[in-house]
């Protein structure tokens, strides 16, 4: 059936567009709130006013954000049955379960604390404040911990059988379904890369007004802290990329092969496809330019060992090369970017220039998306990497879907591009915006009276307005 | 089956999660409903931040729904959103342009109106999708084998149109009362003229719904009215009744909390209403709440989170309410 096709490609491209936005929010609120309890547990321990500061300062980011993150993530949690009701009938007794605690663990408690953390301080004192804040920051962790519980079980399935419906249902116990073989590995790389894309957003931050100014007390230290996260998990970040992908080689081979390029079989010694295009209809990657064994290095550690390729998959399970092959790099290239900032920023650190080398900062300004463009295309060699499954090897995307017509799926789609970007174009400006206001500026001490949005009265709101009409004209 | 019946207790907690959401964020949406009635400035500044700091746990009871239908009654979940398509969609995207509104109207003065439009918008399109859904629920649903089997317009009928506007008054009712309770002065004494008038509303919307609803299907019919259960189920009409005398002469009286909390009673009894024409369907008159449910260790497993959690979330609510008791005012919580 032509429509059911159609229905179902418009219904992956609706996901695809609707969890890739979501996904961004996430991979910041994580990193943001645990920076937010950094920064006010050192306040509380130090008493130094610019801690207290930046809290403020990047509090008002962190409610935009966490926003935009609640608000997309709420489509998330529906999606799943109206566009890929089949899969939801059929793993529902699985991944129900896992993404229900997620609800009840963090979700709750997020939403809980988050008011207390955004309007609360002069309410409950600094102490049980710095609490609702470490609320917010471990519910992050406790959400990640769920739902890449989840995805990981879609991508390496253990302890199921199937029932008489055709359901998967729980067959070992939960502990071995929670902890399936990839989740550790999904687990750590996603929240360093949580971390990282922090770092590098707030390192853009600090770095754009250390240009503007060396001296700004605020810009100083938000540089400073970037920079130690990201000399400091930028490389534990490789390494850990690499334990997950020998992992993945191990689960999902094929996986591995579209992100290599290695359409064919290599038994003496696979060689690393650093750049070339991808020819599915031909079988092999035009113009590659290639370090020869230095994949069966990597991959395995030894420069002869023999690496099967794509030629040994049934064509109606190979992944889209292309797509993947390309993400994947992206990825990496930005990952090894990211080491040489965090290394750079060591040296500018050890001759004590950290606040002086523009350079530096001019390069840090420029990798602040980085970590989000990372993020995104390590999420897409993942998820089109495990292509044509939902349930790796054992249930098609195409037998996913839900039975609906295509101008429904198509109609929808539509409806959430223009939301989408109306209302998190106009997030994004508002980050922006916030982010360009100079650190100490308008940050009022969190104990003055009275406290409204995120550290904002409506009459401040306004005033602030007011001044930078005034610095405009 | 192993003991006790876990796909009544899973059916109990989803219909737990349900009310909780509906008396939670029916207030909060409420005031998104009312927010284009109130003087632009400090009235509306207090509106909004009397439910500033709730609105998002309050939310999340939406999300435990749904994600526990999912866990505990896979099968309805894959029948019930593609069956729903077009309203759950529709609420999505207004509970995303209302979420952001919060945040935006503070950020951005100079586009602060557009932001308020949302607010309502989002407020209003949310509901009335809600309600949309309840109906279309409660009209029933084209089932074949596994999954829905209907079109996607099939949500649409003069039923689920009079649910959609039902609910509208209901939410506004219970915002207006909100409102009452937390503020002073002027707002205060607008929302006590529309406290009346809303309350009329709801009443008729109550009054039409079950008139209509017996006529539905001929199961609802008998669960209603036939006899000796017609004793039983009588006595929730005269229940509104009485709640319904009780939310007028407190209004009369001036009181303050106690409209908000008839308000509430009203819109219980409405639920329990719906749970006697659906009980013990999940989708009326097709698939009941064992056919749907999932496989027991599955809700085993989830019961002991829920048992621990649950409790655990409800404390820490109330605390965050607690935290933020008292009249707000347009600075905020003094």
């Amino acid at each position: 059936m032509m429509d059911n096709e159609l229905a179902i490609n418009l219904a992956r491209i609706q996901f695809a567009f609707t969890v890739s936005f979501h996904f961004l929010f996430p991979a910041f609120t994580i990193g943001i709130a645990s920076y937010l309890a950094v920064l006010e547990g050192l306040w509380l321990k130090t008493d130094k006013g610019v801690y207290a500061n930046l809290y403020r300062y990047w509090l008002k980011i962190f409610a935009i954000v966490f926003a935009m993150g609640v608000v997309s993530g709420i489509v998330m949690s529906y999606q799943f049955g109206t566009n890929w009701s089949v899969f939801s009938d059929k793993a529902g007794p699985i991944i129900g379960p896992l993404m229900a605690y997620e609800v009840l663990t963090a979700f709750f408690l997020e939403a809980g604390f988050l008011g207390v953390m955004l309007f609360g301080i002069n309410k409950v004192g600094r102490k049980l404040h710095f609490v609702a804040t470490l609320a917010v920051a471990i519910g992050t962790f406790i959400s990640a911990f769920w739902i890449l519980s989840v995805n990981s079980w879609m991508q390496t399935p253990v302890g199921y059988a199937i029932n008489d419906v055709g359901q998967f249902v729980p067959a070992a116990g939960w502990w071995d379904i929670v902890w399936n073989p990839s989740f550790p590995y999904r687990l750590v790389h996603t929240v360093l890369a949580a971390y990282l894309t922090t770092a590098f957003a707030v390192g853009a931050v600090g770095a754009w007004h250390l240009l503007k100014d060396k001296t700004n007390p605020g810009a100083r230290k938000m540089f400073s802290m970037a920079m130690w996260m990201a000399a400091l998990v930028a490389p534990t970040q490789i390494f850990m990329g690499d334990l997950h992908g020998l992992n993945t080689l191990e689960h999902q081979p094929a996986k591995v092969m579209a992100m290599e390029g290695h359409y064919e079989s290599h038994p003496d010694g696979a060689p690393l496809i650093l750049f070339g295009i991808p020819n599915s209809a031909e079988k092999r990657v035009d113009y590659a330019i290639q370090i020869p064994k230095a994949s069966s290095l990597i991959l395995k550690h030894d420069m002869n060992a023999p690496l099967a390729g794509l030629d040994t998959i049934p064509d109606e399970d190979e992944p889209p090369v292309g797509i993947v092959f390309w993400a994947f790099r992206i990825m990496v290239g930005l990952g090894f970017a990211m080491l040489g900032i965090g290394l750079w920023s060591l040296l500018a650190r050890a001759r004590k220039k950290l606040y002086d080398w523009t350079w530096l900062h001019r390069a840090a300004l420029v990798m602040g998306p980085s970590g989000f463009i990372a993020v995104l295309a390590g999420w897409v060699t993942t998820e089109v990497g495990r292509q044509p499954f939902t349930i790796y090897g054992l249930l098609r995307t195409s037998e996913s879907a839900a039975p609906l017509d295509a101008p429904a799926v198509a109609s929808s789609l539509l409806a959430f591009v223009v939301v989408y970007f109306i209302v998190f174009g106009a997030g994004i400006i508002y980050i922006f915006k916030l982010a360009a206001k100079t650190p100490e500026a308008h940050e009022p001490a969190p104990d003055d009276a009275p406290i409204r949005s995120a550290g904002i009265t409506p009459a401040a709101a306004v005033l602030e307005g007011d001044q930078k009409e005034g610095a405009a004209s | 089956m192993n003991g006790i019946d876990l796909t009544i207790i899973w059916a109990a907690i989803i219909a737990f999660a349900v009310v909780v959401y509906v008396i939670m964020d029916g207030f909060d949406l409420g005031i998104g409903i009312l927010f284009p009635n109130f003087k632009v400035g400090p009235d509306r500044d207090t509106a909004m931040n009397s439910i500033a700091p709730v609105w998002d746990g309050n939310e999340t009871w939406l999300v435990l729904g749904g994600g526990g239908l999912l866990a505990a009654f896979p099968l309805a979940y894959a029948i019930i959103l593609p069956a729903l398509y077009a309203p759950l969609i529709a609420m999505l995207l207004g509970l995303v342009l209302r979420g952001v509104a919060f945040e935006f109207r503070w950020r951005d003065p100079s586009h602060r109106a557009r932001w308020d439009f949302a607010f309502t918008a989002g407020s209003v399109i949310a509901t009335f999708a809600q309600g949309v859904t309840l109906g279309a629920l409660l009209q029933g649903i084209t089932v074949e084998g596994r999954a829905y089997a209907g079109g996607w317009w099939e949500w649409l009928t003069p039923f689920s149109i009079l649910t959609g506007f039902a609910l509208l008054a209901g939410y506004a009712l219970l915002g207006c009362c909100w409102l009452i309770w937390k503020t002073e002065g002027a707002l205060q004494r607008q929302c006590y003229s529309y406290a009346g008038r809303l309350g009329i509303l709801l009443l008729l919307a109550i009054i039409a719904v079950s008139a209509a609803t017996p006529f539905l299907e001929e199961e609802y019919y008998t669960r209603w009215l036939a006899y000796p259960g017609v004793l039983a189920t009588a006595q929730i009409p005269l229940a509104t009744l009485v709640v319904s005398v009780l939310y007028f002469r407190s209004l009369s009286k001036k009181q303050e909390a106690a409209p908000f909390f008839y308000a509430l009673g009203l819109f219980g009894l409405s639920l329990i209403g719906l749970g006697v024409s659906m009980w013990p369907d999940v989708i009326p008159g097709r698939i009941t709440i064992w056919e749907a449910a999932a496989p027991y260790e599955s809700q085993l497993f989830m019961l002991i989170g829920a048992a621990i959690m649950v409790p655990v979330i409800l404390a820490y609510t109330g605390w965050a309410y607690w935290v933020f008791r008292g009249k707000v005012g347009s600075d905020g919580y003094h």
